[in-house]
């Protein structure tokens, strides 16, 4: 299992493409939106949290289709399928490589982009603890997405279409943790909510993108 | 004689074929009947003036869009365990009738919450929920139509729909903590104080029994054309090889 996710962590970083794109295209989102909405301090701290968390998760999504594309199509997905190991368990560990290459940075970049947005004082360390609790969902959830789709042609829309929906939950509740703390005001139920979906997807989603993946090897 | 009998698509054909005209017929006798009685015949309500008469639609359309995801549910349960290919593509035919049904909610709500509420639209739970809904709806016909292998195709499907049920039940639950809304509570339920007046609730009770036999005559009329697709492309598949 290590083996596999150390194999993952070096392809993303050395094959180039998917890891650092994610971030960029966070930073951008970041940017652009203060020069879509006007520069007022006062409206950018009021929408900073919902923007961070969606830009985050807009490049969670940008990033999905690599989690087993490339391995469905030279063949390495399939050897993984006949491998000792549970194919519930290779989707854990490509989904927690996924998390380290895409998830993990935007957490670390998260509060440098909230100085952009404006972001008050008090909403960073929400920040930061929303983020780091609510992306390892993204991953889960984004690579049954995956799962769903690696079959075919041209799946990344139709993945887009299929995941957003399911994303939802954690949003709420993660841009809420963030709203709510910017504000100074109690943050423990959407905090609690969110680590619940957390945990919950990380313990069953596996099983279905196994159960998604084995339909598309056949 | 078990309910497993119709699994066979000959027995399914031949029952369904039986059953179309007299579901279709219902329909429309309930439909005609508690629309008609529903628009022409009950009193303008206090507050509401005639606008209340677009309940008729709203709540019956709403109340099936939420059962046509369960019975799609259901039916991906069973083709997952029993791979009984009727049940498969009854939920494929269910998508797109569930599709129209929540789609006819939002707008009649629109229509009714421009006079009332002053706005087409708001950001309230059951309207976001709704709106959510429609878009696990999508999503789900979109991949029936983005796999080719007609098996591949229910698998991935059903899979998608059981989760795509937990995360739709826990977006509703997340949207009523995001946001309280304008619209109302249940004024429907068994047991509640403040139901809407008998004048209103008997034809509406009529309604909602017509848009359920609308919703089994369409599934019933689409299941069938999805087997009857599903034999032509075997039929074709065969002269091929020949």
């Amino acid at each position: 299992m290590i083996a596999l996710l150390i194999r993952d962590l070096r392809l993303a970083i050395r094959a180039g493409g998917g890891f650092g794109l994610g971030l960029a295209f966070f930073l951008l989102v970041a940017v652009i939106v203060p020069l879509g909405v006007g520069p007022e301090q006062a409206v950018l701290a009021k929408i900073a949290p919902g923007i961070l968390w969606v830009g985050a998760l807009l490049a969670c999504l940008l990033s999905l289709d690599r989690i087993f594309a490339l391995d469905f199509e030279d063949g390495s997905l399939d050897l993984l399928a006949t491998s000792p190991m549970p194919l519930e368990g290779v989707v854990a560990v490509k989904s927690l490589a996924h998390w380290l290459v895409t998830g993990l940075p935007l957490v670390l970049a998260a509060p440098v982009l909230g100085v952009l947005l404006n972001l008050p004082v008090a909403g960073y360390g929400w920040l930061l603890v929303s983020l780091a609790l609510g992306t390892p969902a993204l991953s889960v959830i984004g690579s049954f997405g995956a799962a769903l789709t690696v079959g075919l042609k041209r799946g990344g829309l139709l993945m887009s279409l299929l995941v957003l929906p399911l994303y939802i939950p954690t949003l709420i509740f993660g841009a809420e943790v963030v709203k709510r703390g910017a504000q100074g005001l109690a943050v423990g139920t959407p905090l609690a909510l969110l680590a619940g979906i957390t945990a919950g997807a990380v313990a069953l989603l596996p099983f279905a993108s196994a159960a998604a993946i084995r339909v598309n090897l056949r | 004689m078990s309910i497993w009998e119709y699994a066979n698509p000959k027995r399914f054909m031949q029952t369904s074929g039986i059953l179309l005209p007299w579901v279709t017929g219902a329909a429309l006798v309930c439909l005609v009947a508690g629309l008609t009685w529903g628009f022409f015949f009950t009193p303008d309500a206090d507050k509401f003036g005639s606008t209340v008469k677009i309940i008729y639609l709203h709540v019956p359309a709403a109340m099936m869009a939420i059962s046509a995801w369960m019975m799609m549910l259901v039916t991906s349960l069973i083709w997952l365990v029993r791979r009984h290919h009727v049940s498969a593509l009854s939920a494929k035919a269910a998508a797109p009738i569930g599709l129209t049904f929540t789609l006819i909610g939002l707008v009649t709500g629109a229509i009714w919450g421009q006079p009332m509420w002053g706005t087409w639209w708001a950001w309230d739970p059951r309207l976001t929920s709704f709106l959510i809904l429609s878009l696990f709806y999508l999503g789900y016909i979109a991949l029936w139509q983005a796999v080719e292998d007609p098996d591949t195709a229910a698998d991935l499907t059903s899979v998608l729909c059981i989760v795509g049920s937990v995360f739709a039940f826990l977006s509703r639950y997340a949207v009523l903590f995001w946001n309280q809304g304008l619209h109302q509570g249940a004024s429907l339920s068994m047991d509640a104080q403040e139901n809407v007046s008998d004048v209103y609730w008997f034809p509406l009770l009529i309604c909602i029994a017509g848009f359920v036999l609308l919703f089994v005559t369409l599934v019933l009329l689409r299941t069938r054309t999805e087997i009857r697709a599903r034999r032509l492309s075997a039929l074709l598949a065969r002269e091929r090889l020949a």
